[in-house]
C-alpha cells in the first residue's frame, strides 16, 4: 500500500515538473522574437524591451526557467498585461468558479450515468429486449459524440431563449449554473452509461451472480450489493479519463455561458496575448487534470479488494 | 484466412445495409459535394452584405434569415463547408503525420526508452484535447493555421498509441509468422497480410478522427481562437450566432446543426465501415445468451402413473418428464424427459459426459436455467411443493447449490462472512449477530480454521479448497433439505478433491440434507453416492444402486463409462478403454437411441426407435433395447 502511494507520488512529481516546464515554454516557443510578437508589430522598441524584461526573456534559458520555477512554486505568475492585476488574484477569483462547475457536472454524471447504465444492463441482460438495446446504443452514441459547445447552444436555445426557464449567462443567479453544468455532463453521462451497461452485462454473466441468484436474494441486494461494486471498479478503470474530460468541457462551456472561471480567462488571455495569465491558468488547469487522474488511480487501488496493493 | 477488406463493393454493400451506415454515407457524400461546390454556388451570396436588412427572420429570399450584416445565413453555412472540412482534414493529416511515426518508432525502441515513450503518450492522452489545443494556440497564435496545428498536435497522441498497438500486434500474429515460414516476401507480407488486417482499424480511427477534428476545429473557432474574420467556418459562424441567440436563433442553430451532422455522420460512417470490414468483431453472437423464463405453468398435479413413490413415505424430490429447451439459434433440447426421485437424506450421483444435460438438470431443479431456456415438467416437486411456483424463501432455504468453480462462484468484492449470512438474514429474518454466529458454526462444520477471522476476509485471500469449503458452509446456512452440488471438485487438486468429498459426506450425515452430486467422474461419485443416474444426450439412460452400476452396468454406455475408470488392479499391459466416438450434437440427434452410433451392441431397432426408460428387474431403470431383452430373459416375469 505504502509502496503504491509512494510510486504514485513519485510519478505525480515528475509530471508536475514537466507541466511547469511546458507552461514555461509557452512564451519561449513563440516563433520569432516573442517580445516583439507579444507587443505587436506597431509597438515601440521600449515597449518590446519592457515586455522582454518583464518576462525575463533577456536572460539565458536556464536562468529564465529557474526564475520562473521559483516564482511559480510560490504561485507568483506576475501581473496581467491587460489589467495589471496579479495573476494569482485572478486565479484565486476564477478557480473556485471552475471547480464549482466541474463538481456539479461530476455529481450529475455519477448520479445519472451509473443508475441509467445499470438499469439498461439489467433490462437487456443475456440478449433480452434487443430493441431497447439498439435504442440505448443509438442514443448514447449520439450523446457521446455531441460536443459541449453544441450541447450548450441547443440547451441555451431551448431553455433560455425558447422556454425562458433558466438564465443564459453569468454566474450571479442561483440557477445560472444549471445549463453549463448540464452541457458539460451530457457527453460523459452518455459515455459512462454505455460503459456501465457493458460492465453490468459482464458482471451479471459471472458465476458469483449465479451463486447470488441461487440464494434468491431480493433484486435490491442482487444489484446493489453483488453487482454495483464490481461494475463500479471496472467502469471507473475505463471511465477515469472522463473526469479530466469534464475540465476540458468546462473550459469550452464557460465561454458559451460567460461563466467567470479559468476557461474564459485562458481564452481571453490567448486572444489578448496576455501571457502571464495564459501561463498561470494553463498550469492550474494542467495541475487539476493531473491531480484528478492521480486521485482516480489511488481511489481504484483502495476500492478494489483484489488489487495486490490491498493485500501487500 | 485473411479477413475481408479488399473487396470495396462488398464492403460498401455491407455499410449501406447497416442501419446508420446508409444515412451516414449519404450525409458524408453530401458534405464532400458541398465542400467542392458550396463556395462556387453560394460564395458571392454568402459575402453580400445588406446592412439595412440585417437580422431578418426567414423569408422566401433568405430561408434561414440574415445575420447582423444582412448576409444570407443558409448561403454562408453552405459556403463554410469547404473551409470547415478542409481544416478538419488538414488537422487530421497533421495528427497522423506527427502521431504515427512517433508511435511506430516507440514500438521498435528498446525496453526502457519504450516504457518512457509509452508513459509520455499515456500522460498526454490524459489531458483533454481542447486543453492541449489551447496550449498550442497560445504559442502559435489564433488563426486558421494555428487551429490546424493545434488540433493536429492535440490528436497526435491518439494516433501514436494506435500506431504503437498496431505495429506491436499485427507483426506478431500467427498467420504472419506462418506466411513468413512458407517463404512469402516482405513486400507481399505487408500488402497481403498485415495491411488488410490493420486497414479496418486504421480506417475507423481516421474516420473518427476526421469527425472529431471537424468538431474540434469548430470549437476552437467557436472560442475565437480559430478562423478569424473575414474568413468564416461553422465554428466562427456559431459564435456570431450565439451572440444574437435571442433575436435570431437561426444564425446559431444552422451552423450548430451542420457541425453536429458532420461530426456524427463521419463517426458513424467509420463505425459502419469497421463493422462491414470485420463483421466478427462487431456483431454480437446471436442468441448465445440465455435467463430464466417462467416455465409454462402446468397444473402441479401428478400425472397418471406419477413418480415412483416407494410405499410409505413420499420422496423428498420428485421429478417427472423434466425437459429443458433453448429456442435459439437452432432449437435444442439439452434435457429430455428426465424423471427421478430423491429420498430424504439420500446421496445420488448424476454422471455423464459434458453436454449430457446433467448440469442443466441441476439448474432446472433450482429454477436457475439461463435465458432464453424454458423448463417444462409433468412433476417438479420438493417435499410435495411445486418448485415452479415456489416462493423465493422456499427456493432460497430448501435448495442450496454448490457450483463447480469456487474461484469464480464467490463475489470478489464482498467479504466471505457477508456472503454467508445474507441469505439467512433475508429468508429467515435473523439479525446480523445471530446469522454471524451460525456462519461461524457452519464454517467449523466444514473444518475451516479460525472461522471468525476468515469470515472477515475476501475470497481472493482463500485457497481454492478453502473457498469450496466456504461455499459448502454457505449452502448449509439455511438448513436445506436438498443440496445440489454441480461438479464441486472438478476445479480442485486431487488431494483437495478428496477432502471436499469427505466434507460433503460428513455434512450429509450430520445435517441430513439430501445431496444430488453431479460429476463427470464416476470415481468421485463412487466415493459417497448410494445411487447413480447415468445421463446421455439429455436423457437418463440408467438408474441403479452404486454397487449394481459398478459391478454390472446394464446400459452399454454405462458399461463403457465403468470400463473407462482406471482401477488399482488395472492390468497395465492392456490399454485403458476409452469410449469410441463423440457425444452427438444436440441439434442433430439421431433417430432412435442417441447412443446407437457409438454402441457396439446396437441392433436395427436401436436406430429407428428410441428406447424408453423402463423399470427392469434388479430395482433399476434402463433405457436400452438390448439390455432390456437381456435382463428380462434372465429374470422372466
Amino acid at each position: 500500500m505504502r509502496g503504491f502511494l509512494l510510486r504514485r507520488a513519485g510519478s505525480l512529481g515528475i509530471v508536475l515538473a514537466a507541466l511547469l516546464f511546458a507552461s514555461f515554454l509557452i512564451v519561449r516557443l513563440i516563433p520569432g522574437d516573442p517580445a516583439r510578437t507579444i507587443a505587436g508589430l506597431d509597438a515601440s522598441q521600449e515597449d518590446v524591451q519592457r515586455i522582454r524584461v518583464a518576462l525575463g526573456l533577456d536572460k539565458p534559458l536556464l536562468v529564465q526557467f529557474a526564475t520562473y520555477a521559483r516564482r511559480a512554486v510560490r504561485l507568483d505568475f506576475g501581473r496581467s498585461f491587460v489589467t495589471n492585476e496579479p495573476v494569482t488574484t485572478l486565479i484565486g477569483d476564477r478557480l473556485p468558479k471552475t471547480v464549482q462547475l466541474a463538481a456539479v457536472a461530476l455529481l450529475l454524471v455519477m448520479v445519472l450515468s451509473v443508475p441509467l447504465g445499470m438499469a439498461a444492463g439489467a433490462f437487456t441482460r443475456e440478449g433480452r429486449h434487443r430493441r431497447a438495446e439498439v435504442m440505448f446504443a443509438a442514443v448514447t452514441s449520439a450523446g457521446g459524440a455531441l460536443p459541449e459547445f453544441l450541447a450548450s447552444t441547443f440547451l441555451a436555445f431551448v431553455f433560455a431563449v425558447w422556454l425562458q426557464w433558466l438564465p443564459v449567462a453569468g454566474s450571479d443567479e442561483r440557477l445560472a449554473i444549471v445549463l453549463p453544468a448540464v452541457a458539460i455532463s451530457l457527453r460523459p453521462i452518455a459515455v459512462l452509461a454505455r460503459i456501465v451497461r457493458v460492465e453490468t452485462l459482464n458482471v451479471l454473466a459471472q458465476d458469483y451472480i449465479r451463486t447470488a441468484r441461487s440464494k434468491r436474494l431480493p433484486a435490491r441486494l442482487l444489484y446493489l450489493r453483488h453487482t454495483l461494486p464490481n461494475v463500479l471498479t471496472a467502469a471507473l478503470t475505463i471511465g477515469g479519463l472522463l473526469f479530466t474530460g469534464l475540465l476540458g468541457g468546462a473550459v469550452i462551456v464557460e465561454n458559451v455561458f460567460a461563466w467567470p472561471g479559468l476557461g474564459t480567462a485562458v481564452v481571453q488571455g490567448v486572444l489578448s496575448r496576455d501571457y502571464p495569465v495564459i501561463q498561470g491558468v494553463i498550469l492550474m488547469l494542467g495541475i487539476a487534470v493531473v491531480l484528478v487522474n492521480t486521485l482516480v488511480d489511488v481511489l481504484l487501488g483502495l476500492v478494489d479488494p483484489r488489487s495486490v496493493i490491498r493485500t501487500a | 484466412m485473411i479477413p475481408a477488406g479488399s473487396n470495396v463493393g462488398h464492403v460498401l454493400r455491407a455499410v449501406v445495409r447497416a442501419p446508420t451506415g446508409a444515412a451516414a454515407l449519404g450525409a458524408v457524400t453530401l458534405l464532400i459535394v458541398l465542400a467542392i461546390a458550396g463556395p462556387i454556388m453560394w460564395g458571392s451570396q454568402a459575402r453580400t452584405m445588406d446592412v439595412a436588412r440585417g437580422g431578418e427572420g426567414s423569408s422566401p429570399e433568405h430561408l434561414f434569415g440574415t445575420d447582423r450584416l444582412g448576409r444570407d445565413i443558409l448561403a454562408r453555412t453552405l459556403t463554410a463547408a469547404r473551409l470547415s472540412l478542409g481544416l478538419a482534414l488538414a488537422a487530421t493529416a497533421t495528427a497522423a503525420v506527427i502521431g504515427f511515426p512517433f508511435g511506430a518508432v516507440i514500438s521498435v525502441l528498446g525496453g526502457r526508452a519504450r516504457a518512457v515513450g509509452l508513459r509520455v503518450i499515456e500522460i498526454l492522452l490524459a489531458f483533454p484535447p481542447i486543453l492541449l489545443a489551447i496550449f498550442v494556440t497560445a504559442i502559435v497564435g489564433p488563426g486558421a493555421h494555428g487551429a490546424v496545428i493545434a488540433i493536429g498536435i492535440a490528436f497526435a497522441p491518439n494516433f501514436a498509441r494506435l500506431a504503437n498497438t498496431l505495429a506491436a500486434t499485427a507483426a506478431g500474429r500467427d498467420y504472419v509468422a506462418s506466411a513468413r515460414v512458407i517463404g512469402i516476401g516482405t513486400h507481399r507480407l505487408l500488402t497481403r497480410y498485415i495491411v488488410p488486417n490493420i486497414a479496418d482499424t486504421l480506417s475507423i480511427s481516421i474516420f473518427n478522427a476526421v469527425g472529431s477534428s471537424i468538431i474540434a476545429v469548430s470549437s476552437l473557432s467557436f472560442l475565437g481562437l480559430g478562423v478569424q474574420a473575414p474568413q468564416f467556418d461553422w465554428g466562427s459562424m456559431l459564435t456570431e450566432g450565439v451572440h444574437s441567440l435571442y433575436v435570431m436563433p437561426a444564425a446559431a442553430l444552422a451552423p450548430a446543426a451542420v457541425i453536429a451532422i458532420a461530426g456524427l455522420s463521419t463517426g458513424f460512417l467509420g463505425e459502419a465501415l469497421a463493422r462491414a470490414m470485420n463483421p466478427l468483431l462487431w456483431t454480437a453472437p446471436d442468441g448465445a445468451s440465455p435467463a430464466v423464463v417462467a416455465a409454462p405453468a402446468r397444473a402441479p398435479v401428478a400425472a397418471p402413473g406419477g413418480p415412483r413413490v416407494p410405499a410409505g413415505e413420499r420422496p423428498l424430490l420428485e421429478i417427472e418428464g423434466l425437459t429443458v429447451e433453448f429456442p435459439t439459434p437452432r432449437a435444442i433440447t439439452p434435457v429430455r424427459d428426465v424423471s427421478l426421485t430423491l429420498k430424504k437424506g439420500e446421496i445420488v450421483g448424476v454422471v455423464g459426459e459434458s453436454g449430457s444435460g446433467k448440469s442443466l438438470t441441476a439448474l432446472a431443479i433450482a429454477q436457475l436455467v439461463p435465458y432464453p431456456g424454458t423448463v417444462t415438467a409433468r412433476v417438479l416437486c420438493l417435499r410435495g411443493e411445486d418448485l415452479r411456483h415456489a416462493s423465493p424463501r422456499v427456493l432460497g432455504t430448501e435448495v442450496a447449490m454448490i457450483f463447480q468453480d469456487p474461484m469464480s462462484s464467490l463475489n470478489p468484492a464482498l467479504r466471505i462472512g457477508l456472503q454467508l449470512i445474507e441469505a439467512s438474514q433475508v429468508h429467515r429474518g435473523l439479525d446480523r449477530a445471530a446469522a454471524w454466529q451460525m456462519a461461524v458454526a457452519r464454517m467449523r462444520d466444514v473444518h475451516i480454521p479460525a472461522p471468525e477471522a476468515r469470515m472477515r476476509q475476501y475470497p481472493h485471500e482463500f485457497s481454492g479448497g478453502m473457498r469450496q469449503r466456504a461455499m459448502i458452509a454457505m449452502a448449509l446456512m439455511n438448513a436445506p433439505s436438498l443440496i445440489i452440488a454441480d461438479e464441486p471438485t472438478t476445479a480442485l487438486d486431487v488431494t483437495v478433491q478428496a477432502q471436499i468429498i469427505d466434507v460433503l459426506h460428513e455434512i450429509n450425515r450430520t445435517h441430513g440434507a439430501a445431496v444430488l452430486l453431479i460429476s463427470h467422474d464416476i470415481g468421485v461419485i463412487a466415493e459417497i453416492c448410494t445411487r447413480v443416474l447415468v445421463m446421455y444426450a439429455g436423457r437418463i439412460v440408467e438408474d441403479a444402486d452404486l454397487a449394481t452400476i459398478l459391478r454390472a452396468p446394464a446400459h452399454p454406455y454405462a458399461q463403457a463409462l465403468i470400463a473407462a475408470v482406471p482401477t488399482l488392479d488395472l492390468d497395465r499391459a492392456r490399454p485403458m478403454d476409452a469410449i469410441p466416438g463423440r457425444p452427438p450434437d444436440l441439434d442433430a440427434l439421431p433417430v432412435g437411441c442417441a447412443y446407437a452410433p457409438r454402441c457396439p451392441l446396437a441392433i436395427a431397432r436401436c436406430r429407428t426407435e428410441e428406447p424408453p426408460l423402463e423399470d427392469l428387474p434388479g430395482g433399476r431403470r434402463v433405457a436400452c433395447w438390448v439390455a432390456r431383452d437381456r435382463l428380462l430373459e434372465h429374470h422372466p416375469g
